[in-house]
């Protein structure tokens, strides 16, 4: 079973990548190994993950870092309504990352290598960050190339036959500023354009429309979702951080998605971070999300065929999602122990509520109108809540 | 959105960085009066400038949260012992805002030559230090020859060479 | 296209005018803006992961990430 879409791959890679030129273009981040464990709990899906991370200087001017992560899934989700029974599957991903200063120019080039049974996806990265004025602002521009092989499970989970179906490309385009503006406050802008082509679907998920209950005494047909097969996409960010006196940090960020599939989407983040003493840290953070249905999505079509490209894949429905999350770090050896100067156990709670404006839980209210079900399109709009945990020690050597 | 016009886009980005990337003050000779001041150490005492008269003074600007003034001191403390027989002396002037932080970094990693504090930063205003770290060298007759901005990785061996010409004058 | 074809030239136009401006908090008075606390993300590994969770859930995706701040030392 596929269980991240198309882009996610790529996007894992990025987000890892882009948050290693954390320090700015002047000097590379300090050498660390990291052990993480994560926990994902919600909508029917228990999702385990495990990280190993090894970063290293080779001189002042050249660093490598190097990520092997792997997501272990098992449950019955929503919208896998043909297969009754539970699912398992692994997915494993390598990436290779290397960074290089010169002056106050840093350079990232990196790779990444993500399997699954029924996917395989390998992104290239390149990316090039600037200081200038003083270092008071940094310049980032970054790209992005995915290829991606899609399959289908036929099979079962322990016996399982994979039929791939086709191919997908994705290239992206950022551009980012992150500007000093005052000594206690910093603030950043960033715009990515992504475009993808080929099979952009999940194959496991389906459309539904109405029939007549003498052929479906459900009221409603399953069929096959039929995707364009390019995407483009724009999202812009915009956030700032302030430095509060009494040291603490506050940070606020908004982001703005619009899309050839009619999605338009906004993101807003708050977050607190609170030290105390040299040995803990607290953070909280709250997010919002809202997003409306793509121009070809619909729970319930009228009838087979009705429109030339049909979806009913939850990601593209009309949704909100909360999110309120709470981190605590300890440095437990603040002054280091064997090789490592430094070292810090994190904890991370997050629980989001998800909730949709025009997908219908099908699945949880599958008892046909006949037998005292819903009538199909009157089904109660799919919730669900969500649970992860995160633990990670950081070593800092 | 055409891919082409973002390639533009991308490459008048580039351009744009590398040009705006050149402009910019680079390590080199300097000239002027070196501004007189008058800082205290940690131990309490006080330290000036006019003290060391006569002699070749590089004053480096450090402060304990930038990376590359760490990994230069243990440099400038080889430095300031090889050639302070000749008529030499190293004044690190730190800019943090907090004492505690500079205590507790010196205790860890003890140097030889004098720091003074500069904790309202009249003294890194004075020099217009306008990069961590800063070092300034002043000849014999108290005129600033040269400012090293910066610090990678070899740059010691320019100091060296710049102090030994100043020492011979 | 000729739109952004003014737009880069100009854009650029504006970074080399402004070369001359001097930098406005001295890098003496970085030290805040040094703190780790004010890095954008602490945490490679969890905030790439949280990123993971929203993109495979949600229909948006990008712009996430940037770089810059820090002691700005060389």
């Amino acid at each position: 079973m596929r269980i991240s879409p198309r882009h996610l791959c790529r996007l894992a890679a990025v987000a890892t990548l882009s948050m290693m030129c954390v320090a700015g273009a002047a000097v590379l981040p300090d050498d660390r190994a990291d052990l993480f464990w994560s926990t994902y709990r919600g909508g029917g899906m228990d999702i385990t993950g495990e990280s190993v991370l090894v970063r290293k200087k080779f001189s002042e001017n050249f660093a490598m870092e190097a990520n092997y992560f792997v997501d272990k899934v098992s449950g019955a989700s929503i919208d896998v309504l043909s297969q009754a029974s539970v699912i398992k599957d692994e997915r494993k991903q390598k990436t290779l990352s290397l960074d290089y200063i010169h002056d106050k120019t840093q350079y990232n080039l990196s790779y990444t290598d993500s399997t699954e049974r029924d996917y395989i996806s390998n992104t290239t990265h390149f990316s090039l960050s600037q200081d200038m004025f003083g270092d008071l602002t940094t310049v980032t521009l970054g790209f992005t190339d995915s290829r991606n092989k899609v399959g289908e499970n036929n099979g079962g989970t322990n016996t399982p036959k994979i039929e791939w179906l086709g191919h997908a490309t994705s290239r992206s385009y950022e551009g980012g500023l992150s500007q000093i503006l005052t000594k206690n406050l910093i603030a950043g802008a960033t715009v990515e354009i992504i475009t993808d082509q080929g099979l952009l679907s999940n194959p496991y998920r389906s459309i539904r429309y109405r029939v007549d209950p003498s052929i479906n005494p459900l009221g409603y047909a399953l069929g096959s979702q039929v995707y364009p097969n390019t995407h483009t996409s724009t999202a812009g960010e915009v956030r700032a951080k302030y430095y509060l006196p009494y040291r603490a940090a506050a940070s606020v960020s908004y982001r703005y998605f619009s899309d050839t599939w009619g999605i338009r989407a906004n993101t807003i983040e708050l977050g607190y971070t609170q030290p105390v003493s040299n040995k803990w840290i607290f953070e909280g953070r709250l997010r919002h999300y809202n997003q409306n249905s793509a121009t070809f999505y619909s729970d319930l079509f009228p009838f087979a065929n009705s429109q030339n490209f049909e979806a009913r894949d939850q990601n593209l429905a009309a949704s909100t999602n909360n999110t309120i999350d709470g981190k605590v770090t300890w440095a437990f050896a603040p002054s280091g122990f064997l090789i490592f100067k430094r070292a810090t156990a994190s904890f991370d709670v997050t629980r989001i509520q998800f909730k949709y404006g025009d997908f219908r839980n099908i699945k949880d209210f599958n008892v046909t109108p006949a037998g005292g079900g819903y009538q199909p399109g009157t089904e109660p709009l799919y919730a669900f809540d969500a649970m992860v945990y995160q633990v990670y020690i950081s070593m800092f050597f | 959105m055409k891919i082409s016009t973002f390639g533009w886009f991308g490459r008048g980005a580039i351009a744009a960085i590398v040009i705006a990337s050149t402009a910019f003050a680079a390590s080199g000779d300097a000239s002027g009066p070196a501004p007189a001041f008058t800082l205290t150490a940690l131990s309490g005492q006080q330290g000036a400038l006019s003290q060391y008269k006569g002699q070749v003074v590089m004053v480096n600007f450090w402060a304990t949260w930038c990376g590359p003034c760490q990994q230069e001191m243990p440099l400038l403390d080889q430095m300031y012992k090889k050639y302070k027989p000749a008529g030499f002396t190293l004044i690190g002037v730190n800019v943090d805002k907090e004492a505690p932080a500079v205590k507790e970094l010196l205790a860890r990693k003890p140097v030889s030559f004098p720091v003074l504090l500069d904790p309202a930063n009249q003294v890194s205003k004075a020099y217009h230090v306008d990069e961590m770290p800063s070092s300034v060298i002043i000849d014999r007759k108290g005129e600033i020859r040269y400012i090293h901005r910066g610090y990678r990785p070899g740059d010691e061996n320019e100091y060296q060479d710049r102090i030994r010409q100043l020492i011979r004058e | 296209m000729r739109k952004s074809a003014m737009l880069a030239v100009a854009g650029a136009g504006l970074l080399l005018g402004a070369c001359s401006i001097q930098p406005w908090v001295k890098p003496y008075e970085r030290d805040r803006l040094a703190d780790p606390i004010m890095a954008w993300d602490r945490d490679a590994i969890s905030a790439g992961y949280l990123d993971h969770i929203y993109e495979s859930r949600e229909g948006s995706r990008g712009a996430t990430g940037t770089a810059g701040g820090g002691c700005g030392c060389n």
